[in-house]
Order: structure tokens, then C-alpha cells, then sequence
């Protein structure tokens, strides 16, 4: 036993060594605006999605270490699964963070209940790559208090091998040939969703009749359903073990390496667009830090590798125009604008509507 | 009783500290939230809601009764034979059976997704010598109990071993001496004796299986929704703190009876329950 435990130790740490060593420190990005080092030695507390940024795998800028480089700034990194679980944390105020990336109705919840605070957007000198349609969205008409990280759309994924033709409505998710192959959210919101589009309702209703109507719809689907999946949608879809799911359009893209049997569309329904923004919690301790933060994301090579890494879609012109851009003009990821004149945002609901579906969430897993 | 002396209060005062700030405080916070409305008004209304769970509560018991059966009819004769063998080849099994332990259970049940998908290497092997089924095996209640058999077996085993490779050797002996056939041997001695062990064993697999979440999320593909499941999404997404609270609440009295019952088969045993 003890001899295992020695022989283990050794090799973690050989391990360690060899990662340690592997890599000299080289910058070689090249930023537009200045970085002062006054705030070095501080710390800031950044909150974001699990695998959202560019984080020097397989070779791609490490951006919150070429941060740290350029400015001192120790980055404090820590990620989230969902809007809501960074919703308790930011109202509970058991911790501090100085930067958040929520997506569009958090924001809106965010800033009714006073958890953001404002900044001077146009202060930050790479302002000027946002492109116009992502400014002023409904949630932060007037850009005071989130900067656009990456956007996506949700759309229909489906395994072409399993798949007669190619579907082009929300109504093949209940397709009676599929059943045990249809793979749904297990959120509500976006659960929901799948069957507002069908019923061409308006997502953010408050009508409780159309929210009874889209869970009569799901509860008609149920039995064609394989399971309810969030992440776990790149394994299933990878593996070819179901053959349709609804995602978002950046995670197609990861999905499609690995199986190039997957397709995708944009259903004729119309479906949701999502705007993730970077923004500053009203309890942030370093908003100076913050600022800096949010104008380096902004910068061209920065936002280009986590173009790169995140396949999501970048509001970045200096990413969009960029030749190198290997996701320039790609139909998925910035699909053209009859496509994306049919979505619809999600908006924050009254608490009450909101406890309304929560409620025939349950009773549908139930059921 | 002793009257304990100024240095061992001293020393128990930190765990007390400990104990009244993270489990007493904690507790209260629940009885509170659970009696209260989004207002911070005493109410009855998230307990009236529980109404709506009552299928959850019943499947959660359901699911938890019958991974505790399975793991202690896996666990019993386990223990019992390796508590036979010599001291090196214990060692050696014991380390095995912790081993998985040593993974994170995040890990682990994740992997259980992929064994059990339909592609998956188990329907594969099946599908050859023609006993695979179209669909796999996730997505069911049984993979569900799979799962927290396979999580919670450690816990049977080991409270049940320690107690086994304690036994007097001297007693059994006497009884097999006095006649006594192998099957009175093992129920009226063996397992009587060693019944401490099954107890804690038990109340160790239930308690956790009870209020699973995680497992149930990802191998019963999201259409089993578990107590722990419910108390999780009303934390995390729904942010009713109240209604999570009475859930949670509900959840310690339906344990605490269950090891009430418990219990009852230990009072007479001196030693009673070795948690």
C-alpha cells in the first residue's frame, strides 16, 4: 500500500514537471489600447460560462493569462452552468465578482433588481467594434450597463443518417418515426420554448393559456422523448445514440467534428436568439480593473480566439471582417437576416408566470 | 455520569462551535424558510404545495428501498467471505472496493451514461450474442438504481465487514460444536451479531439514495424526477427558497422516521449504532 502510494506520488509529480516546463512564455499578441499597471497586484474575481473564453488549449491564446501579463492583474477565473445558479449566487451575496457574462433576460432581471451597475461604455476605446445591431438591445436600451460577449441561436440538430429528407419545421420533434430518438432541454424556459415556436406563441407570454397550451403540446411529445439533456446533448448526438435534438448553433459546430453525420437548420418557425453581455455586479470591488477587463475582450486578436474557441457568434466587426476568421460568413453561425428576423428573445417573466411554468415543468416530469 | 473537567470541555469546544454554526444555524434557516412565504411571512403555503411532490416523495423512497435491499443482498455475503480470508488479501479487496471511491462521482456516473447508451459499450456486446435492446439501457428507472448501487455499495460493505472481522471466532465455533446446522449458524448467530453493521450499513446507502439528484438527472435522462431533483431546480432555477426549504424539510423527517424503524432492531444490541 504504501509503496503503490510512493510510486503514485512519483508519477503525478513527473506529470506536473513535464507540464510545467513544456511551454516558455512568449506574448506575441499585439493589443490597440493602454493598459496602465495601477491596479497590479490587485485581484479581479471574473464569473463566467464553463468553456467560454479562450484558455491556450491546443495552442490558443490564454486570455486571462495574457491579461495578467499585460496589466498585473491577478485574474481570479470561476464558471457557471446557468443563468439561474449565477442569479442565487449574485442575490444571496455570498460572493464577490467584478466581472459577469449572463445572457440577455438575466440582465433584464439583473437590473431590476439592482444587482448591476452602470459604466461608461463608450470611455472604453474598442467600443467601436461592436457592431450596431448589438447595441442598444431591449434588455440595455440604452448600453448602460452590458458590453456583448457572443451571441447564438437555437436550432434543430439532427443525424442525417437517421433522418428521412431534411426537416425544415419543429413539428418533426413529434414525429411519431422518432420515437426514443428525440432528444428535448431539460430547462423549462427553453423546453417551452421548443413548442412555443411550433405553436408560433410568443415566448415571453404571460397568458397563462398559452403556457397550458405548450404543455399540453409537451406532454403529447413526452412519450417520443429519449431524454431531457443539457450537455449531455454532445455525447448523445456525437455517439449517433438519438437523432434529433434542439441546441444552439455554436455547439452544432463542435458536435459536427466529431460526427459529420450531423445537420442543422433553422427550423421555418422561427426559434430564439441569445446575447451574452459582459457586465459589472453592483457589489464589484475593483470596477477600475473591471473596465480594463471588458475593453481587453473587446480587443481584435482577443475577441478572434474566443471566436475561435467558442464557435459561438462574435459581435466583434474587427472578428467578422477578419480574413483569417476561419467561421467568417458561416450560414450556422451567423445565419442570414430572413433567418434572424424570426427570432424572438427570451425576456424576463413576472415571477408569478414564472412560477406558473416552473409548475407544469414539474407535473410534465411527473406526468 | 462523570463531571467532565475544565480541559475536556476545551477540547470539545471547537466541535461545538463547528456543529452549531454549520449544522444547527443551517437547520433553523430551513425550518424557517420552509414556514414562510416569498414575504418572509409565517405561512402554510409552500408546506400545502409539497401536495403537488407526493409522487416524487413516493418514487425518491421507492428508488432509495430498493438500492438499499440490493446493495446489502450484494454486500452481506461479500463481507462475510472477506472477512474468511487471510489479512493481506482483505487489505487488497478492501482497497479495491474503495478504489472508485477515489474518482469523483461526477466522473463516475457520467461514465455510466456512455456504458449504458445505446451505442454504448454494453448494448454493443449484447447486440452480439443478440440480447441488446434498441434503445440501450439509460433512460430508465433501473439505470437510476444501477447508478446508486454502484455509488453507494462502499457504504454497505465496509460498516459490515469491520463488524464481521470482529466477530469471536469462539462463538461460532461453539455453535457449530453444539450442532447448530450452517443455516442456523448464519441466521441465529452470525447475523444476529452482526446486525450493528447491516444497521449503519443500511442507514448509510438510504439516506444518501434518498436524496440523490445528480444520478437520477443524468442516467434516468431527466423524466425521473427525484426529491433531490426538485430541492436542487428550486434552489438553482426557480429560486422559491420556501418551497426548497419544506421540501428539504419533508426529506430529514422521512429519514429521520425511516431510522426511527431502524432503530428498533438495534435497541437491545449493546453498541447500538456505530455511525
Amino acid at each position: 500500500m504504501k509503496r503503490f502510494c510512493s510510486v503514485f506520488l512519483c508519477v503525478v509529480l513527473a506529470a506536473l514537471c513535464l507540464f510545467g516546463c513544456g511551454k516558455k512564455e512568449t506574448s506575441t499578441l499585439t493589443v490597440e489600447a493602454e493598459y496602465p499597471r495601477d491596479y497590479e497586484g490587485t485581484v479581479l474575481n471574473v464569473y463566467n460560462w464553463g468553456q467560454y473564453i479562450s484558455d491556450g488549449s491546443e495552442g490558443s491564446l490564454n486570455v486571462n493569462k495574457e491579461f495578467e501579463k499585460l496589466t498585473g492583474i491577478h485574474v481570479n477565473y470561476s464558471e457557471y452552468d446557468s443563468n439561474e445558479s449565477l442569479y442565487t449566487k449574485l442575490k444571496s451575496g455570498g460572493a464577490a465578482y467584478d466581472i459577469v457574462i449572463p445572457s440577455d433576460y438575466m440582465i433584464a432581471r439583473l437590473i431590476t433588481e439592482n444587482l448591476l451597475q452602470k459604466f461608461d461604455v463608450t470611455a472604453l476605446s474598442n467600443y467601436k467594434y461592436i457592431a450596431d445591431e448589438f447595441k442598444n438591445l431591449y434588455f440595455d436600451p440604452a448600453n448602460e450597463y452590458s458590453v456583448p460577449y457572443q451571441f447564438c441561436y437555437v436550432g434543430l440538430i439532427y443525424n442525417s443518417t437517421m433522418v428521412e429528407g431534411s426537416p425544415d419545421s419543429w413539428g418533426v420533434m413529434w414525429d411519431k418515426k422518432y420515437a426514443g430518438n428525440i432528444l428535448n432541454f431539460n430547462n423549462s424556459r427553453d423546453a417551452f420554448g421548443v413548442a412555443q415556436y411550433y405553436l408560433q406563441q410568443d415566448v415571453n407570454s404571460n397568458n397563462k393559456a398559452d403556457w397550458d397550451a405548450a404543455f399540453e403540446k409537451l406532454k403529447e411529445q413526452k412519450p417520443l422523448i429519449q431524454s431531457y439533456v443539457m450537455d449531455e446533448v454532445f455525447n448523445k448526438m456525437e455517439g449517433g445514440n438519438a437523432a434529433i435534438a434542439p441546441y444552439y448553433s455554436g455547439d452544432y459546430v463542435t458536435m459536427k467534428e466529431v460526427n459529420p453525420d450531423l445537420a442543422f437548420v433553422y427550423p421555418k418557425e422561427g426559434s430564439n436568439a441569445s446575447v451574452d453581455s459582459v457586465c459589472i455586479p453592483a457589489s464589484a470591488g475593483n470596477v477600475e480593473a473591471a473596465k480594463l477587463y471588458i475593453n481587453f475582450l473587446m480587443e481584435p486578436e482577443v475577441a478572434l480566439a474566443n471566436a475561435e474557441a467558442i464557435y459561438y457568434g462574435s459581435p466583434n466587426t474587427a472578428v467578422t471582417s477578419n480574413p483569417d476568421y476561419s467561421l467568417r460568413g458561416n450560414e450556422v453561425i451567423y445565419p442570414p437576416q430572413e433567418v434572424v428576423s424570426k427570432m424572438q428573445y427570451f425576456q424576463n417573466l413576472d415571477p408569478e408566470t414564472l412560477a406558473y411554468i416552473n409548475n407544469l415543468w414539474n407535473q410534465l416530469k411527473i406526468s | 455520569m462523570k463531571k467532565s473537567s475544565f480541559f475536556s470541555r476545551m477540547a470539545v469546544a471547537p466541535h461545538m462551535v463547528w456543529a452549531v454554526v454549520f449544522i444547527v444555524v443551517p437547520l433553523l434557516a430551513v425550518i424557517y424558510y420552509a414556514f414562510t412565504n416569498a414575504k418572509g411571512q409565517f405561512s402554510f403555503e409552500s408546506i400545502f404545495k409539497l401536495r403537488d411532490y407526493l409522487p416524487t416523495i413516493g418514487l425518491s423512497m421507492w428508488f432509495g428501498l430498493l438500492s438499499t435491499v440490493i446493495c446489502f443482498l450484494l454486500a452481506y455475503p461479500f463481507a462475510y467471505f472477506l472477512s474468511q480470508k487471510q489479512a493481506n488479501a482483505q487489505r487488497t479487496m478492501i482497497l479495491l472496493v474503495m478504489l472508485p471511491m477515489w474518482m469523483n462521482l461526477l466522473i463516475r456516473t457520467y461514465s455510466w451514461m456512455l456504458i449504458l447508451e445505446r451505442n454504448g459499450i454494453l448494448n454493443k456486446l449484447l447486440t452480439l450474442i443478440g440480447l441488446g435492446r434498441p434503445n440501450g439501457f439509460l433512460n430508465t428507472g433501473g439505470a437510476v438504481v444501477l447508478g446508486m448501487v454502484y455509488n453507494y455499495l462502499p457504504y454497505m460493505i465496509l460498516p459490515i465487514f469491520t463488524i464481521m472481522s470482529k466477530l469471536d471466532r469462539s462463538v461460532i465455533e461453539a455453535a457449530q460444536d453444539l450442532g447448530g446446522s450452517r443455516f442456523n449458524v448464519l441466521f441465529r448467530v452470525i447475523f444476529p451479531l452482526s446486525l450493528p453493521g447491516v444497521v449503519s450499513g443500511i442507514t448509510m446507502v438510504f439516506v444518501p439514495s434518498v436524496s440523490t439528484f445528480y444520478i437520477s438527472q443524468k442516467l434516468g435522462g431527466g423524466s425521473f424526477l427525484l426529491i433531490g431533483d426538485a430541492i436542487e431546480s428550486q434552489f438553482q432555477s426557480v429560486n422559491n427558497f420556501n418551497l426548497g426549504a419544506s421540501l428539504s424539510l419533508i426529506l430529514m423527517v422521512l429519514i429521520l422516521i425511516s431510522m426511527a424503524i431502524m432503530n428498533r432492531f438495534t435497541d437491545d444490541e449493546e453498541g447500538g449504532m456505530i455511525i
